[in-house]
C-alpha cells in the first residue's frame, strides 16, 4: 500500500492483528527460525523440542527429500545424495569451491544462466550444482529444502500464513551469494521482508537487550563464513561503520585441519566418498570435544576395515588451526582502519557463530582487542532472534522500542575500464541504500555500441574482482568519439542488491538490468523449480493466493483509513473524494470474490494513494527537523 | 510549510541548513538519523513497492546528501558548484612548486615506510598528514564563509584532494603491510 503508516506518541491506534513474521538464521551446519511472540524474540522448536535444523539435505531415488537430523544421520552412508554445507556453495562457481576431491559430491558446472542482455561472467560458468540420485540440484534449490522445512515449522507453531521472512546472510556476502540466498527463499515459498547480515542481526538482539551505547565490534565465525562488524549504537540507532570477513572461512575449515592431520597420521591417501564424510564427521565431533577437555581420542573402521586410533590434543589443535585464526585477525584490522577507529574505541565484542565456542578463538579474540569477549547470548541463536526482531518491525507489527538500523555494503562496485582494470562507482562500507551515477563516453568514431561489465570487489584488476554481470547498450546514435554520454547508474538496495541501469544522454536509450545473472538464476528458472515443487498442490497455492489477496485488501483499507483520520487534513476534497471511491470500490471487489478483481482494485487505491502518502512522508520528515529554526531556511 | 523532497532543492536544504562549509557535524549526524528514521525502507518494508521504491529513493538521497555534507572536501566540493565554480581537479595541474614538492615527499616516504613494513613510521605521516588537512581545511572556511573567495577556495580543494590521495595511499600501504 502506498501510505506511510507514522504512529503518535501517546496515541494508540486501531487494533491491529498481529501478522506473522520469523527470522531465519540460514546457517551453513545449522538452521533457525524465531519469530517476535508477546514482544519478545525466541526460538521455534521443532516436535521434538529441538531448535537447531542441521543444515543436511538427502534426496532419495523416489524423489523424497530429507531434511535435518535423519538426514544427517545418513551422511557417512550415502555421501554423495547427501548435502551438507551447501551455503558455501551458494552463488559460486565449481573454480570457486576449491579442491572437490576433499569433498565426497559430484559437481556439475552448469552453463551460464544468461537471459536477456546479461550475459556470462568471465569464466562462462554458472553456479556449481551437484548431481544427485534424484536429478542434478542447484545450491538454490538445496538451501529451499532447508528453509521449506522451518517455514512449514513456523507456520505450524504461529498457527497461520506468515506475512513473510527476513533471511540473514553473511556480512561478506557478494552480491551473487545475496541474491541466490533471495531466490532460495523464494523457492521455499518465503515473502522476503529483506536480506539481513548476521553480524547486524546479532547487534540487534544484543543491544536491544542490553540498551549498549558506544561502538561494538561482532566477531561472527560460522560453519563456512567469517564476518567482522563495527557497529555504532546510539539512542536507538545500529549504524554499521564497517565490515569485512572471508566468505570462504569457518568451523569447517577447522575439521578439514583435523581431517588433513588423521589423513597424514596415518598415511592415508585418496579415500572414497564415505570414508572422507566419516572422517569428517569424527573431525567435527573431536573440534567440539576440544572445546571442554584437553585431549581427545578419534577413532573409525575404514571400509577397506583399517582401523584409525588416533589422540589429539588441544596444543596440536591449536597449532594446526594457528593460521586459520591468524586469518580472521586481519579483516578486523582493516574493518578497524575503514571506521577510523583504533581497538581502544571498541567498548565491546560480541562473539557469534558455533565456531567461536572454539577456546583459541576466543583467546585470540580477546588478545586483540585487550578485553574479554561477550559471550552472554548463545552465539548460535542470537542471528535468528535478531532476525526475528527485523521481521517483527519489516511486518508492521508495533513495538515499544523504536529504532532504525543503518547497514552496508561489504565489497566496492564497479565497472571494467580499458585494460581490464575495475573503477570503483560505490565504495565498500557505503550505506545503503545508495546510488550513484557515472557518465563514460564512446573511444571510436561512430560507435554505436558499448558493453558493461559490472564487477565486485577491491582488487585492481577485474580478473581478480568478482563478475556479476556484462551488458550491452546498443543504439547509441553514431558521434565523433567522445561525444556520446552514458550515464551508468548503480542503485543498491536495502538488502544490498545491485540494480544497474545505463542511459544515453542524448537519445534517451536505456539498459536497466537487475543484476541476478551469471551466478544466479533467472526469473523463469524459480518460476519453473516453483511449479515442479507444486503440481501437485495447485489447488492450494490458488486457495493461499486468494486469502494472501484478502489479507492485503484488509490491511490496505485498515491502513488508509487510519492516514486518512490521522492527516486527512492534508488532502483537498477531490483527493479525498478519489481515495474513498477506490476503497469502496476495493471493498466491493472483496464482497464479490475474485482474486484479480481484488488485484486490480488494490493496485487502484495504492495509485490513488501515492501522493497522499509523499504528503505524510513530507509531514513526517518535517517533524523530524522540528527544533531547528526552519522557518529561517528556504523549505517550502 | 512542509519539507519536501523536491529534487531541486540542494543538499543543504535537505537538512534544513544554510549552505556553508562550517557546519556542526554532530548536530549533521543527529538529523541524518532523524531523517532517515521516517525514510529508511525498512519503514515501509510491509506497503506497496510504489511506496518502498519512494522509501528507497529518499533513504537514497539522504545517505548521498548525508556523506557529501559530512566529508570537508566533497562538501567544499558541492557548495562550489552550488556557486557555479568548478574545481578543476582533473584539469587544472597549476600546483605551487613547493606543494608539489612536498607531496612528492610525502609519497616517497609513505613507499619507504611501507617497504620497511614500519607501522609507526605510517601512524606517524597519518597523523602528519591529518594535521595538514585540518589546516587547509581551517583555511578553506575562511576562504569561503568569510572571504567568499571561491577561486582560491577552489584551489584549496585541489590541495585538500592531494592530500585525499595521500590518504588512500597511507590506508592501502596499512592494508599491505597486513597482507
Amino acid at each position: 500500500m502506498a501510505l506511510l503508516q507514522i504512529s503518535e506518541p501517546g496515541l494508540s491506534t486501531a487494533p491491529h492483528q498481529h501478522r506473522l513474521a520469523v527470522g531465519i538464521d540460514l546457517g551453513t551446519t545449522n538452521s533457525l527460525v524465531a519469530t517476535v511472540r508477546n514482544g519478545i524474540s525466541v526460538v521455534l522448536n521443532d516436535e521434538h523440542g529441538r531448535a537447531m535444523l542441521p543444515s543436511v539435505v538427502r534426496y532419495a531415488a523416489d524423489g523424497a527429500v530429507v531434511v535435518g537430523e535423519p538426514a544427517q544421520a545418513a551422511q557417512s552412508d550415502d555421501p554423495v545424495n547427501t548435502i551438507l554445507s551447501v551455503k558455501r556453495f551458494m552463488g559460486r562457481g565449481l573454480a570457486d569451491v576449491g579442491d572437490t576431491s576433499r569433498l565426497p559430491y559430484r559437481f556439475v558446472e552448469a552453463p551460464s544462466t544468461s537471459s536477456g542482455q546479461v550475459a556470462s561472467t568471465s569464466s562462462g560458468h554458472g553456479m556449481v550444482q551437484l548431481r544427485t540420485v534424484a536429478g542434478v540440484k542447484s545450491p538454490v534449490e538445496v538451501s529451499a529444502e532447508i528453509l521449506k522445512v522451518l517455514r512449514v515449522r513456523a507456520e505450524a507453531s504461529l498457527g497461520g500464513e506468515l506475512v513473510g521472512a527476513v533471511i540473514t546472510v553473511p556480512a561478506y556476502f557478494d552480491d551473487a551469494q545475496r541474491q541466490a540466498t533471495k531466490d532460495a527463499a523464494k523457492l521455499a515459498g518465503l515473502n522476503v521482508l529483506r536480506l539481513l547480515n548476521e553480524p547486524t542481526a546479532a547487534a540487534i538482539a544484543y543491544g536491544l537487550d542490553n540498551a549498549s551505547e558506544g561502538v561494538y565490534a561482532v566477531y561472527d565465525l560460522g560453519g563456512g563464513t567469517f564476518d567482522i562488524s563495527i557497529l555504532r549504537l546510539s539512542r536507538g540507532v545500529f549504524e554499521v561503520l564497517a565490515a569485512n570477513g572471508d566468505s570462504a572461512l569457518g568451523g569447517d575449515d577447522f575439521d578439514q585441519r583435523i581431517h588433513c592431520w588423521l589423513l597424514e597420521k596415518n598415511q592415508l591417501s585418496a579415500l572414497n566418498p564415505k570414508d572422507t564424510r566419516l572422517l569428517l564427521t569424527l573431525a567435527r565431533a573431536a573440534k567440539e570435544q576440544l572445546t571442554e577437555h584437553d585431549e581427545t581420542r578419534i577413532t573409525a573402521v575404514l571400509s577397506s576395515g583399517e582401523l584409525i586410533d588416533n589422540v589429539l590434543t588441544q596444543t596440536e589443535f591449536q597449532s594446526m588451526s594457528q593460521n586459520l585464526i591468524q586469518r580472521t585477525l586481519q579483516p578486523l584490522r582493516r574493518a578497524l582502519r575503514d571506521a577510523k577507529l583504533a581497538v581502544a574505541d571498541v567498548k565491546g565484542v560480541v562473539m557469534v557463530g558455533g565456531a567461536t565456542r572454539m577456546p583459541q578463538v576466543q583467546l585470540a579474540v580477546g588478545e586483540f582487542f585487550g578485553q574479554t569477549p561477550l559471550t552472554n547470548l548463545d552465539p548460535d541463536k542470537v542471528v535468528a532472534l535478531g532476525a526475528a526482531i527485523q521481521a517483527n518491525l519489516l511486518a508492521g507489527n508495533r513495538t515499544s522500542d523504536d529504532w532504525l538500523l543503518l547497514d552496508v555494503i561489504p565489497l566496492s562496485l564497479g565497472l571494467e575500464t580499458m585494460g581490464g582494470l575495475a573503477e570503483k562507482i560505490i565504495p565498500r562500507n557505503s550505506t545503503i541504500p545508495t546510488a550513484r551515477a557515472q557518465e563514460f563516453t564512446t573511444y571510436k568514431d561512430g560507435q554505436t555500441a558499448m558493453s558493461l561489465h559490472v564487477v565486485q570487489g577491491e582488487r585492481e584488476l577485474v580478473s581478480d574482482c568478482r563478475s556479476l554481470a556484462k551488458f550491452e547498450l546498443r543504439g547509441i546514435p553514431a558521434m565523433v568519439a567522445g561525444a556520446a554520454r552514458i550515464r551508468v547508474t548503480f542503485q543498491v538496495d536495502a538488502d544490498g542488491l545491485l540494480n544497474v541501469a545505463a542511459r544515453e544522454m542524448g537519445s534517451g536509450i536505456e539498459a536497466a538490468i537487475v543484476v541476478k545473472p551469471s551466478y544466479g538464476l533467472s526469473d523463469a528458472e524459480i518460476t519453473r523449480m516453483l511449479q515442479d515443487s507444486t503440481q501437485h498442490a495447485q489447488d492450494d497455492m490458488q486457495a493461499r493466493a486468494q486469502r494472501e489477496q484478502e489479507t492485503e485488501a484488509n490491511q490496505l483499507c485498515d491502513a488508509v483509513q487510519q492516514a486518512l483520520a490521522q492527516d486527512g487534513e492534508l488532502l483537498d476534497l477531490v483527493q479525498r473524494a478519489h481515495i474513498e471511491e477506490q476503497m469502496a470500490a476495493l471493498q466491493e471487489a472483496l464482497r464479490s470474490g475474485g482474486q484479480q478483481l481484488i488485484k486490480r482494485a488494490i493496485t487502484a487505491l495504492n495509485d490513488a494513494t501515492v501522493s497522499f502518502a509523499q504528503a505524510r512522508m513530507d509531514k513526517s520528515v518535517t517533524r523530524a527537523l522540528a527544533g531547528k529554526n526552519i522557518s529561517d531556511l528556504d523549505i517550502k | 510549510m512542509t519539507h519536501s523532497f523536491d529534487v531541486s532543492k540542494n543538499h543543504f536544504q535537505l537538512f534544513g541548513l544554510v549552505p556553508a562549509f562550517k557546519l556542526d557535524t554532530a548536530q549533521l549526524e543527529l538529523d541524518y538519523r532523524a531523517l532517515q528514521a521516517q525514510v529508511h525502507p525498512d519503514k515501509s518494508a510491509h506497503l506497496s513497492d510504489a511506496e518502498q521504491r519512494l522509501a528507497m529513493q529518499r533513504s537514497t538521497l539522504v545517505n548521498e546528501a548525508y556523506q557529501i555534507l559530512r566529508s570537508p572536501i566533497r562538501r567544499a566540493r558541492y557548495l562550489l558548484s552550488l556557486h557555479g565554480i568548478d574545481t578543476q581537479e582533473e584539469t587544472n595541474t597549476a600546483m605551487p612548486v613547493d606543494f608539489l614538492m612536498a607531496q612528492m615527499e610525502w609519497r616517497e616516504a609513505v613507499a619507504e615506510a611501507e617497504q620497511a613494513r614500519d607501522v609507526a613510521a605510517l601512524e606517524q605521516l597519518d597523523a602528519r598528514m591529518k594535521v595538514e588537512t585540518r589546516e587547509f581545511e581551517a583555511a578553506l572556511a575562511v576562504k569561503m564563509d568569510h572571504e567568499h573567495d571561491y577561486q582560491i577556495a577552489a584551489g584549496l580543494v585541489r590541495k585538500l584532494r592531494f592530500m585525499e590521495k595521500l590518504a588512500e595511499d597511507i590506508h592501502s600501504a596499512y592494508d599491505e603491510i597486513d597482507n
